[in-house]
This record gives structure tokens, sequence and C-alpha cells, in this order.
């Protein structure tokens, strides 16, 4: 099972964080920024696995961005580096080749996405179509709303 | 501006570009402050905000909380969400309620009821949106409020796919936290069977939930095994056209592959079966078969899937330990990774060959991989990847290698990282006192490790040279030689002089015979380390010295004259002080033969397993290695060294003046007391953070175990040690000063009222007024118990910081009435005969109450074994039910006193018996007790 999964950047500022597992807050910045100072410090050519605490940590870096999981000692090291990709191939494919900016400013739907990938730190869907088939139905529900929001933003409301 | 899609929040986009501008730290608080200002006036006050507005401003504040910032406000907000029927605010309100708001929350009930509205909706839609929330969160009260729901959910045959995927897995979620949710009977089967369903996704997910509940129930969910093998062969002989989109780069369904070969690793064999072994057997092949077919595609993508599921096979045929063909197979295919160009694979390939490396089938196949895994211990780029050879070494080694492989891990030490080092030392000890056909080879190695590793080599591992050469008559004068030599080196290392101290104090006298090492040769040479070492040290060479007088008599009064130069204040260590001038008395008075006597030869250790063992696992539990033999293999472990270990797990004893001192083995009490604090402080530190602010108070924790950090704030902490005997006891407080600056009026004053002290008399020593920044106090307290009482006193310790206001801190002492209980022994039949004599009303009493999240009885266990009354096990019937008996000393009286804690697993409660011959004790114990557990 997936302990948490967190996505930063070169300069080690943190873009998203799914836990998996409850901690108090304290603990969880903790854990985040002995982590992001750990892999930041690897060189590009060193293994994509560390053994950490009582947990395996799992990392790649696309681009300007670092995607790291945190997994147990009987979980499959290659095959998490695949779901760190599906999950990126979902993100390009969504955004239209995705860009740090993109999960900035579009927090809420690097969520959304990761939901319908993962539930309760394990695989719920790896078919790449049928995810972005969920994410697009739900876009539907939302695009029949009234574009309320526009007005509002322009002191028409 | 930066990219927003079409149903973006301008407010939101804006707010964020804002962020980015900002052009410093400071900058950047300011802009949240001012948003957070904003959003809570128009929470507090514009009744008119519509959904939308909630929605962008509950995402700002999402935002703010995930740059690091607390957020405490806005859950209402985003439970008003909830029941929206615009599907975006919904979901906005659900990812905040996901990220932000903690499992006690007062809102969890409102909580509660949307999701139950959302997941009755006839919109696949919302009910995934309402499971994934439930997934989220997984606390126990979701456990109790949707236990009915999801398992329906998931095997009624009007559910959608998409459904029953987030129902599996959410249910997996909640049988995380509260395992009791599962409904046995005929849902067993219809769970297992969703194995045979037609979508490829519900499989999936399914399997992970099955995985759970096998390990709780194996025997139950047996049937899984036969439905898994059938789904595995049809996929690893499935072509990548047949499972469309389930197929990942050409390797077909990796996901579903690499669960089902995890879920048949919960059974040993998988199955008694012949058709179905020969089935999976099959599968295993193809696995293995395939690996060897040219890749599809280039893409890493593709390698890393097709591997992914061939180690999983290999991890099963590990598991399966039974055909040898398999396991040779296996272990040729990694013997191939081990000089692929990715590094992944290679760190792998290792970390797999440890596990063939224990089995008797493969053991002799991983041989033939020794040299590429010295290669990859002295050349891979990684220290990850070097480690992982390391470990493979030690695995692999035997009777035959283990010559080569010690020697070239000591080469390897010379220049190995710093991070490995100790762990290397540790293995290396291991292995050359394993396989030492000659014992001289052993010294050497250790004596080697010594040299080129001296700060890695932990005192196990020095203990143990020494214990092995006082065992070994044939290697003593060995030995003597050896170290007489290593010690002549200009610069040498201090764990040298120690066993170099301790051999030729014992055997020193087997090499005067040689003028070049003649008894005041030796003295010289050992004195001449004396000035460089810590008192530790120290204290064992004075004890090497005494022994001199006894086997080289025409070195006495030069040893005389160095024990009175130490015997005074030129010493500033007391124990060395007192050391030297005992020792001088000691050569002074004694005759010839009463010293000889008391400095005789060391008796042989009993022969016990290598405590050294123990150290590595104890660094990497479930990572060292098996090294099949080492079981069997019995070697000596010092007392001196079990004393050592029961101080670091257990009491420590404030000033220990133990006969083992002789020894020079154990640490002067002086530094015992930092390094136990130490420990403590690190051990305490995860567990300690459910404390408001930065105050932990521990006192309750204290009913349970001694030792520990009692209290700690910013600027004080308070450790303590404690040891009780009968009615007596004695209690260290270690005050350390946590600020800058020094801490001033310092005192610490007793609280426990006159009537209090006639039942417990507690004694306490003033302490300096002045606490110096960063420095740590100790104050005695010592406490005898004459009559029984209740609660136990407290210490107010007021001071004040420099230039600031004065502070006061009032904590609970643990001087609780349970520590002068005595554990007492009995057979099953004694304890009833004694709980019905004690059946009186003033001599019971019962308390019911809720277990702590989870239920936890091993936790249980080990509380009352702290608690100091005897755990009997094998009295009651029940084996989750745990009785203890015990007596407590006072002056007066001694009380007996018996205790039954009965787990309820079901309701999540406890119920506590105690039963003693005296009403205010029984009180007490059930007072201390309830609700700890």
């Amino acid at each position: 099972m997936m302990q948490f999964m967190l996505l930063f950047s070169r300069q080690g500022k943190l873009r998203l964080q799914k836990w998996y597992v409850a901690h108090p807050d304290k603990v969880k910045k903790k854990i985040t920024r002995e982590l992001i100072t750990t892999i930041l410090s690897r060189k590009p050519k060193m293994c994509s696995f560390l053994e950490w605490k009582d947990c395996k940590i799992v990392y790649k870096r696309y681009a300007s961005l670092y995607f790291c999981c945190a997994i147990e000692q009987n979980d499959n090291e290659l095959l998490t580096l695949e779901i760190i990709h599906r999950y990126v191939e979902l993100l390009d494919k969504y955004f239209g080749s995705v860009c740090e900016l993109d999960i900035i400013f579009n927090f809420e739907k690097a969520y959304f996405i990761l939901d319908e990938l993962l539930v309760g730190g394990e695989i719920q869907e790896t078919s790449k179509k049928n995810v972005l088939k969920a994410i697009a139905a739900q876009d539907v529900l939302q695009e029949d709303e009234t574009p309320q929001g526009f007005f509002e933003d322009h002191g028409l409301g | 501006m930066a990219p927003v899609r079409g149903d973006g929040m301008r407010g939101l986009a804006v707010f964020i570009s804002d962020i980015r501008n900002c052009k410093s730290k400071e900058a950047e608080i300011k802009r949240i402050n001012k948003e957070l200002a904003n959003i809570r006036s128009k929470f507090k006050g514009d009744k008119t905000l519509d959904g939308y507005q909630k929605k962008k401003y509950v995402c700002k504040l999402l935002f703010i909380f995930l740059l690091g910032h607390d957020i405490d406000f806005g859950q209402m907000e985003a439970v008003n969400l909830l029941s929206s029927n615009k599907y975006s605010e919904k979901q906005i309100g659900y990812l905040f309620i996901s990220v932000l708001v903690n499992t006690n929350s007062d809102l969890i009930k409102l909580i509660i009821q949307s999701i139950k509205n959302d997941l009755q909706s006839r919109n696949p839609i919302h009910v995934n949106l309402a499971l994934q929330c439930i997934a989220n969160i997984g606390s126990r009260d979701m456990a109790e409020a949707f236990s009915t729901e999801i398992p329906k959910l998931l095997v009624s045959g009007d559910t959608m796919d998409v459904v029953k995927q987030s129902a599996a897995l959410c249910l997996l979620r909640l049988y995380r936290t509260c395992p009791d949710i599962i409904p046995g009977g005929e849902w067993t089967t219809r769970i297992i069977h969703l194995l045979n369903d037609q979508h490829m996704g519900v499989v999936t997910a399914a399997t992970s939930l099955i995985d759970a509940l096998v390990k709780k129930n194996p025997d139950e969910y047996k049937g899984c095994v036969s439905l898994a093998v059938s789904r595995l062969s049809r996929i690893v002989t499935a072509s990548y056209t047949d499972l469309q989109d389930y197929t990942y780069y050409f390797v077909p369904a990796p996901w579903l592959s690499v669960k089902l070969l995890r879920l048949l690793q919960n059974y040993n064999p998988p199955t008694e079966d012949p058709g179905v072994r020969g089935r999976l057997n099959e599968c295993l092949e193809t696995i293995l078969n395939k690996a060897q077919e040219p890749p599809k595609s280039k893409k890493v993508q593709h390698s890393n899937a097709k591997n992914a599921v061939l180690f999983e096979a290999i991890n099963l045929i590990i598991h399966n330990d039974s055909e040898a063909n398999l396991l040779v197979r296996a272990c040729n295919q990694l013997g191939q990774f081990l000089s692929n160009r990715e590094t992944n694979l290679r760190y792998l390939a290792l970390e797999s060959m440890c596990h063939l490396a224990t089995s008797e089938f493969s053991h002799e196949a991983v041989k033939k991989h020794q040299e590429v895994v010295i290669l990859s211990m002295k050349m891979e780029k990684d220290v990850s990847v070097r480690q992982q050879a390391v470990d493979l070494l030690y695995a692999m080694c035997d009777r035959t290698n283990a010559e080569e492989i010690v020697q070239e891990m000591l080469n390897y030490l010379e220049t190995a990282d710093y991070s490995i080092r100790e762990e290397m030392v540790l293995k290396v000890a291991i292995l050359a006192e394993k396989y030492a056909t000659d014992f001289t080879w052993y010294v050497d190695v250790i004596l080697n490790l010594i040299r080129i590793a001296g700060d890695y080599v932990s005192e196990e591992v020095w203990y143990r040279v020494i214990q092995i050469v006082i065992n070994r008559e044939e290697v003593q004068g060995y030995a003597a030689k050896t170290v007489f030599e290593a010690l002549q080196a200009p610069a040498c290392h201090e764990n040298m002089v120690k066993v170099g101290g301790y051999i030729l104090g014992e055997f020193g006298n087997l090499i005067a015979g040689d003028s070049r090492s003649a008894p005041m040769v030796q003295f010289k040479l050992l004195h001449s380390k004396y000035h460089l070492c810590s008192s530790m040290t120290r204290a064992l060479l004075l004890s090497t010295y005494i022994k001199f007088i006894n086997l080289f008599p025409e070195i006495r009064s030069t040893i005389q004259d160095v024990f009175r130069q130490h015997s005074n204040l030129r010493s500033a260590d007391a124990e060395l002080q007192q050391r030297a001038s005992e020792y001088l008395q000691l050569s002074i008075v004694a005759s010839t033969d009463v010293l000889a006597t008391v400095l005789e030869e060391m008796p042989s250790f009993p022969e016990r397993e290598s405590s050294i063992l123990a150290v590595l696992k104890k660094k990497k539990p479930g990572r060292v290695p098996e090294n099949a033999e080492i079981r069997d293999n019995k070697s000596p472990v010092p007392n001196a060294h079990n004393a050592h270990a029961a101080q670091t797990n257990h009491t420590v004893s404030i000033n220990s003046t133990a006969s083992s001192d002789l020894l020079g083995l154990s640490t002067p009490p002086a530094n015992q007391s930092q390094t136990g604090t130490l420990i403590d402080v690190l051990g305490d530190i995860y567990s300690a953070t459910n404390g408001t602010g930065n105050v932990i108070n521990n006192a309750k924790k204290f009913v349970f175990k001694n030792n520990g950090v009692l209290f700690e704030n910013d600027l004080l902490q308070i450790g303590v040690k404690s040891e009780f005997r009968q009615n007596l006891g004695r209690l260290g407080l270690y005050y350390g000063n946590k600020t800058q600056t020094a801490l001033q009026n310092f005192v610490p004053t007793l609280q426990w009222s006159p009537e209090d002290a006639l039942k417990l008399n507690v004694q306490i020593k003033a302490v300096e007024p002045t606490l110096e920044a960063g420095a740590q106090i100790q104050q005695l307290l010592t406490a005898e118990c004459i009559d029984n009482y209740s609660e136990a006193p407290s210490i107010v310790i007021s001071f004040r910081v420099s230039g600031g206001a004065p502070q006061k801190i009032t904590v609970l002492l643990p001087l609780t009435i349970n520590k002068f209980f005595e554990p007492t022994e009995m057979n099953a039949e004694s304890f009833f005969a004694r709980w019905k004599n004690l059946g009186g009303e003033q001599q019971r009493a019962q308390r019911v109450f809720k277990a702590q999240q989870p239920l936890d009885l091993p936790g249980a266990r080990n509380k009352l074994m702290g608690f100091g009354m005897q755990l009997l096990d094998s009295v009651d019937p029940n084996p989750d039910n745990m009785v203890c008996a015990g007596i407590i000393h006072t002056q007066a009286h001694k009380v007996g006193c018996l205790l039954r804690l009965e787990p309820n697993k079901q309701a999540q409660m406890f119920r506590l018996t105690i039963r003693s011959s005296l009403e205010n004790v029984t009180q007490e114990i059930c007072n201390l007790l309830v609700d700890q557990f």
C-alpha cells in the first residue's frame, strides 16, 4: 500500500501532497522536509529507490517536478515507478502537455485525477482511457452549471 | 496570466499569481494574512455568500494550507458545500474535508450525513466522490457509519463497475482501521468471486482487498488460490492485444499480475491441489521465459512493467522455496541483471539475490556471481546499490568463501561511505566469528577492523573479541602478542587501547618472557596512551594495572606511584579517583595470595548467541538476510554485557557501583546518564506530538515505565530515571535547559502534604539555583513507602529566563503506589483460590472503559509488564484476557493484589477487575489503570 505521494519542484517547493496514512501535520511537515532534502541531493544516474525508515521511497523526476512515493516493504518498486508514470500521462493528456504551472494553478484537478487512479493507497484503475472517461464525466457535470463566476469576478453579479 | 481551464475560478488564479509574484517570504506571508483576513470576514459577516463564492474561498484556504500554513477555519463552509447541487462545489467541499478536517471534528456527523446522501445518489459520479472521501478520511466513525452500505455496494449486481472498484478499495481502507467491518459467512465467497469479474479494473481493486483479508483469515479465503491462479494464467498467456487498455506498454495487465502473485505469497505451499500447483508453475515458467524474449519496445516503461512482474514472480518462487529448477533459473536471470545498465535493475537484482542465497536450492547458484557482486560493492556509483552488494556478500558467505569475502569487505572498508561503515563492521565481525576455523584469523580480522574503522566498532564488537579470547586458550598468547604489536603504532584507536588493555591485563604474562615485551615495557606502552583516553578507558586501564601487580610483582612500585597520582584531586573524575585509591589500598593491604585470588584470571563466559547479530537486526529490522547457520552458532557473551543491555533496556541504576566495575567494562555513571537520556529523548519524540503546542507531559505514561522524558516544553526538559526495591525508591530527575541563556532562581520544590508524607516519605536534595544554557543538572529523590496512599507527589519548578517573566511548571512525579509492587508468580490453582478469597465488597473494584484506538493487545500486555505486577500466562482460559499478581510493599503492610483485564474486541472495550486485601489499594490501582489501554 502506498503511504503517501509528494510532488515537489527542483527548488524544493511542495506542489502536491497526498497522504494515505494519517499523521499529525507536524510529522507530515517533518517527513516532507526530510525527503525533499534527501532526494534533491541525489545525482541523476542514481537508483530511483531508497530505504527510508521502514518504508521504501520510489521517486522520479519529470522536467522540473519530482514525484516521490513511499511504499511498504512488500510493495513492488518498479511498478510504483509506473504508477507515477501513468499519473504523469494522465495529467499530460488532461492538460495537454502538462507543466508545473498547470499543477500549481489547477491543483484541485490534479487531486481529482489522482483520486481516480489511486484510492486508499492502492491502484484503482490502471486503464488510461477509463480514468480520462471518469474525469471527462466530472467536467461535463460542471459545464452544466451556469458560469455564474464569470459575472461575479467581473463585478457584474 | 496563468492557464485556467473552463470552470476555473478567476479569483483563485489571481491570488495564486499574486503569491507567485511575491519577492520575499515576508511579502508572501503578508499577502496570505491579508487574504485570510478577507476570507474570515466574508465567512463571518456576509450572509448572502453564494455557493460559488464559498467554493472559491474554500479553495483559496486549501491553497494556503498546501503552502504550509495552518488553517483553523472554513470547515463549516466546506461542509455546506457538500450538499450543494452543483457538482463542482460539492467536489471542492469534499476535497477540503479530505485534506483538512481532522477526524474528531464536531462536524463529522454532518459530513457523514452528506456522504450518506451522496451514496444514495443515482449518479455513479456522486457515489464515487462519496466513496473516495470515506477512503481519504478512513476513520473509525466512517467505518461504523458505513459498515453495511459499502459491502452491499461491492457485491450487488446492480452496482456499476466504476463504483465497485471504489467500493472495494474503500472497504479495504476501512478494514485497515477497523478489521471487524468485514462481514463473514456467505460474503466471503461473494468477495472471492470478484476475482472472476469481467471487468479488469474491478478484479485489480478486489485483489488488493482480498490480499488484506487473506492475511487475517487464510483458511476462510483459501478458495481464492485456484481462482487467482486461473486468472494469472489467462493473463500471462494473453497476447498484448487481448487485454486492450489493460495492456501497459506491451505488457498485459502488469498491476493485476503483480497483485495476484502477491496474493499467492500468503500461502505456503500455495495449494495442495497438484493440478493448480502445476498451472502455477507453468505461469512462473512462462514469466521466466518471457524475460528472455527480446523487448517489444525500447521504452523504459516496457522493461519496468515486464520486470516488475518478473521480480514478483521470483518473490513467489523464493517464498515457495520448493522448486529447485525455478530457483536456479531465477538466480541466473538475476545474474544477468547484475550487469544491466539500468541502476534500478542492478539494485533490485542484488536485493532479490539476497533472498535466493538463503535457499538451499539456490545458494550455490548465487555464489557463482561472487566476482560481480564484489565489483558492485567497489565500483557502483550509488551508495544504496553498494549497500545491497554488501548485504548480498554477507548472505552468500559460507565456510568456503568466508576468508575471501571478509578480506574484500575489509579492503573496501578503508574507503567505504561513512553511512554504511558501522553496519559493515558488524557484518565482518559476525562472518569472521562464524566461519573462523582458526581463531588467530578471527583475532587478526577484528584488530584490523579496529585499525581501519575504529570509530565504527561498537562495544558489542570489542566485548566479543575479548570473550572469545578468554574462552579459547589456544589463541591467548597470539592475541597478547598481536595487541602488543598493534599498540606500538604511534596513533592507535581508543578501542584498540581497550582491547589491548584488557587482553594484556589477562594474558600479558604469556609474552612477558620476551625482553621486547617485558612487564615494564608492556606497562609503559599502555600508560603512554592513558592521557589520550576517555575516562571509561582510563578506568579499564587502572584495572589492568592492578592485574599487572598480580602478574608482575616486580613493577609493583611503579604502578603504585601511578595509583597515588590518580587517587587525589588531580584526577577530575570521581570514578577514577575511587578506583585508583581502592586499587592502591588493595595492593598495599592484600597479601600475595589474596591478591592472586582477587585478580585471578577471568572465568570462561557462558556460551550464548552472539549479541552482535542482535545489534545488526535492530539496526535493520526485517532487512538482515538470514545467514542460515547463524542461529546454531552459540558463542559466549560476557556478564558485563548482559548488564549493559539490561541497563539500556530497563532500569538504569542511578549511581551504580555494581561488582562488574572491576571488569572495567561498564561505563562510568556520568556517561550512562547522558546516553540514557538521549535515547529516551529520541524514543519519545514521535509519540509525544499529541500535546498542546510544544508541551509534552508524559506523567501518565510513567505508570508503566521508570525512565524517560517526563516533561518537555520549549525551555526545559525533565528526564527521569528511577529504581525501586521493596518499599524504597530512588529517583533521579534530570533538568535540561533548552534555551540559549541561563535559567535563574531555579528551584524545584516538592508538593506533598505533611499528612501524605506520613504515608510516603520523600526526601529531595537541593540543586544549584542557576541552570546554565544547554546544561543538564541532576536532582536525587528518595522515597519510602510507609503505608498505602493515593495519587502521587508533584514537583513544582519555578525559575526565570533571564530578562523574562517568572515561570512555574508543575509535574506529577512517577511515584505512584504501583512502583512498590513486587511481581508474584503463581499457578492457575492458587490464583483462583486467592481470587475467591478476595471476593468481599471492599476488596473488589471493577471498571469498564472504552479502548484506545485501535485496540492493541500486545501493547496492553507490554504496559502491564511495565506496571510492576507479574503477568501470568495460561491462568485465564481465554488467551486474550490478561491476569496479573503482585505484592505492594509498604512499611506497615504487604498488600497482595490481583488483576484481570478482559478485552471485548467487538465493542472495543476493556473490563478491568482488581482485587486486593485493602480497599484503598484496590481503588487506587483501578484508578491508575482505567482508560490507559
